[in-house]
C-alpha cells in the first residue's frame, strides 16, 4: 500500500471514526451535565431571545476593551473567513466532501482560494508567534493551544505545497496533506478545536442564564 | 538481418536513408535527455552495433505489451531497431514450438552467456507453480534459470515491473514482479499497460549505444521517460491551475477541453511519457481524446480505487460506520454524564453529611 492509499483509506477511515465519536461524545456529555436546581426567583422569564442575543453580542467586536484587542478581533475574523473559503470552496476539496457526503456545490476559482489559504496561513503563523512572545498570552497558553494551532497550520501549509507541486512528488505531498488533516481530525474532539462545536451553544446558555438573572448579556 | 551485419548495414538494406537514421538518433537522444552533442555518438554506436541476443519470456500477461511493441505502426526506424535485435526466443512470435523452442533458448543462453538481454513481460505466480507453465517449466524456474546468464533484465509492462493486473486484489495467483525474484542483476522497469513502444526501443538504443543501462528512478524506471508525471506535461494543465474542470464526459467543460481531474484523471500521480511521446505515431494520448489517465505505469494502479474517482477523494466513506461512530459517541456521552452526575451526587451527600 502506498502512503497515498494509506492516507485516503485506513487513515481516513479511523480518523473520521475518532472525529465523529469524539465530537458526539463531548456534545452529549456536555448537554447531559447536571446543574443544580436554581432556587432563586427569576427576575424575568428568559428564553430564545436572550440566548440568540448573547450569541450576537459576543460575536461582535464592540466592547470596552476593543482598542486593546482589535488585532485579535480583526485577525480572528479574517482567519476564520479565509479558512472557510479554503476548506469549502476549493474544487478538489469539494470532491473530497462529495465522496463522503454524496452531494457537492460550486467551487471558487483557484486564484481566490489560493489567496485565502495564504492569508489564513500567514495570520495563523503571526498569531502563533504572538502567542509565544506576548507576556500575557504566554501565561494563559498551554500545550493544547500550541497543538491546536500547529495542527491547523500544517494542513494549510502542506495543501499550498501540494497545489503548487513544491517540495516533493505530488503523491507524497497530497498524502502528507491528507495525513495532516487526519491528525487534526483525531485531535479535534479532545482539544480546544472543539470550540467550533461548543462556542455558540455555550454563548446561548450564558445568555439565557443571564436573562433569568435580569442581566443584559 | 544476417548475424554478421551491423545495425547500420542492416538499416541501409531496409532502405533507411542516412538522414532518416540520424533523425531517429536525434529523436532518441532527445527522448533520453542526452545533449545534442551526443547525437553523433549515438548514431555511430548504433550503426556499428552488433545484434544483441535477446530472450523474451512471457509469463502471466495478456500479450498486450508484445502487441504494443510489434504492431505499433508501419515499419519505422524504431520497429526496425526492434527487428535488428536477435530475438532468439519469444514464444508468441517465434515459429518453433515445444522442445525446439526450448532448445533455441538454451542455445542462445549458452552462446551469449553473460551478454544477452532478458526481456520479461507478465508477472510470476508464486501461489502454485502450476498456475502458469511453459513447456512444463514453471515461470519461477524459467525466470531464475534464464536470468542467471543475462547481462541485464528489462521488465516490460506493469505486470513484469510491478505485478500489474494479475497482482490486483485479491491476487489469486500470488503474482509478483521480476524484481521481487531477481535481485542480483540490473533490472530496467519499462512499466505501462502497455508501455509506449518507443520507450522500449529507447532503452534498447541506450543499451546498444553505451553498453550500460540508463539512469533509473526509485522504481527502476528510466528517468528519461518516467521522470515527469503526465500532469507535468499535460496540455490541459492551465485549466487545472485555474480550477476549470469537466464535471462529466459530455458537459461544456469537457467540450472545451478542460482538466479531467474531477473525472478521476490520475495524471498528477503517474510517471510516464504519454503526454510528450504520445501514442500511435505521436497522434494522441488518452487525455487528448477526453479520458483521464488511469495511472497504468504505477505500482498497484488497479487497486487505487475507481478509475473515475478523483485523487483528492477518500477511498473510504461508509455512512453506516459513521452513524455507528455517532451512536458510540452518544453512548459514551451518556455514560460519562451519568458517571459525572453520580460523582457529583456523592460529593453533595458527603458535604451535607459533613456539615450536619
Ligand atoms: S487532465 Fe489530468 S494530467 Fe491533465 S492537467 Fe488535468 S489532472 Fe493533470
Ligand atoms: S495516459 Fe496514463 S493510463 Fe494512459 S497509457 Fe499513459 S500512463 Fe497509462
Amino acid at each position: 500500500m502506498t502512503l497515498l492509499d494509506f492516507a485516503r483509506g485506513p487513515a481516513l477511515q479511523w480518523s473520521l471514526i475518532i472525529l465523529v465519536t469524539g465530537i458526539i461524545w463531548r456534545i452529549v456529555g456536555a448537554l447531559l451535565l447536571s446543574s443544580r436546581k436554581d432556587l432563586s426567583v427569576a427576575r424575568r422569564k428568559s428564553g430564545l431571545n436572550d440566548g440568540l442575543g448573547a450569541i450576537a453580542t459576543r460575536s461582535l467586536p464592540a466592547h470596552t476593551f476593543e482598542k486593546r484587542i482589535r488585532f485579535q478581533h480583526v485577525t480572528g475574523y479574517a482567519w476564520h473567513l479565509a479558512l472557510f473559503v479554503t476548506v469549502l470552496f476549493f474544487g478538489p476539496h469539494i470532491l473530497f466532501f462529495e465522496s463522503l457526503l454524496g452531494f457537492s456545490w460550486p467551487a471558487l476559482p483557484n486564484g481566490i482560494v489560493l489567496f485565502s489559504a495564504a492569508v489564513a496561513l500567514a495570520i495563523l503563523i503571526a498569531l502563533l508567534i504572538r502567542r509565544a512572545n506576548h507576556p500575557v498570552q504566554k501565561l494563559i497558553s498551554n500545550a493544547d493551544d500550541y497543538i491546536s494551532v500547529i495542527l491547523c497550520i500544517l494542513p494549510l501549509l502542506t495543501g499550498i505545497l501540494a497545489f503548487a507541486h513544491i517540495g516533493g512528488r505530488y503523491e507524497t505531498l497530497l498524502a502528507i496533506h491528507l495525513l495532516s488533516i487526519e491528525a487534526l481530525f483525531i485531535w479535534f474532539p479532545f482539544g480546544k478545536l472543539m470550540h467550533s462545536a461548543m462556542t455558540f451553544p455555550a454563548r446561548f446558555q450564558a445568555g439565557t442564564s443571564f436573562g433569568r438573572k435580569g442581566i443584559k448579556a | 538481418m544476417r548475424k554478421d551485419q551491423n545495425l547500420g548495414e542492416y538499416l541501409r538494406t531496409q532502405g533507411v536513408s542516412r538522414r532518416g537514421f540520424l533523425k531517429f538518433c536525434s529523436a532518441t537522444a532527445s527522448l533520453m535527455a542526452l545533449p545534442p552533442s551526443a547525437v553523433a555518438q549515438v548514431a555511430e554506436a548504433l550503426a556499428s552495433a552488433r545484434r544483441p541476443s535477446v530472450i523474451w519470456l512471457s509469463f502471466q500477461e495478456c500479450t498486450g505489451c508484445t502487441e504494443s511493441l510489434t504492431r505499433s505502426h508501419a515499419p519505422t526506424v524504431e520497429s526496425l531497431i526492434f527487428d535488428a535485435i536477435s530475438l532468439d526466443y519469444h514464444h508468441t512470435l517465434q515459429v518453433a514450438s515445444g522442445e525446439g523452442a526450448e532448445e533455441a533458448r538454451h542455445a542462445a543462453m549458452e552462446e551469449n552467456d553473460g551478454e544477452y538481454l532478458l526481456v520479461v513481460d507478465g508477472s510470476i505466480p508464486l501461489g502454485n507453480p502450476g498456475y502458469s507453465t511453459i513447456a512444463g517449466i514453471s515461470n519461477l524456474d524459467m525466470l531464475k534459470d534464464t536470468a542467471k546468464g543475462a547481462a541485464a533484465v528489462i521488465a516490460v509492462g506493469t505486470c513484469a515491473a510491478f505485478g500489474g493486473i494479475p497482482q490486483a486484489f485479491p491476487n489469486p495467483t500470488g503474482a509478483v514482479s521480476v524484481s521481487d525474484i531477481i535481485t542480483d542483476k540490473p533490472i530496467i522497469n519499462v512499466s505501462g499497460c502497455p508501455p509506449i513502444p518507443v520507450v522500449i526501443t529507447g532503452v534498447l538504443a541506450h543499451f546498444l549505444t553505451f553498453g550500460t543501462i540508463p539512469e533509473l528512478d526509485h522504481l527502476g524506471r528510466p528517468t528519461a521517460f518516467f521522470g515527469q508525471t503526465i500532469h507535468d506535461r499535460c496540455y490541459r494543465r492551465p485549466f487545472y491551475e485555474r480550477g476549470q474542470f469537466a464535471h462529466t464526459f459530455d458537459d461544456e467543460g469537457a467540450r472545451k477541453g478542460w482538466c479531467l481531474y474531477e473525472l478521476g484523471c490520475k495524471g498528477p500521480t503517474s510517471y510516464n511519457a504519454c503526454a510528450t511521446v504520445k501514442w500511435n505515431e505521436g497522434t494522441s494520448f488518452p487525455i487528448g481524446s477526453g479520458h483521464g489517465c488511469l495511472g497504468c505505469s504505477e505500482p498497484g494502479f488497479w487497486d487505487h480505487g475507481s478509475f473515475y474517482k478523483p485523487i483528492s477523494a477518500g477511498l473510504w466513506g461508509s455512512k453506516e460506520t459513521l452513524l455507528g461512530a455517532a451512536a458510540a459517541g452518544a453512548a459514551l456521552g451518556i455514560g460519562s454524564a451519568m458517571a459525572a452526575r453520580a460523582r457529583k451526587n456523592k460529593a453533595i451527600k458527603e458535604s451535607e453529611a459533613d456539615s450536619s
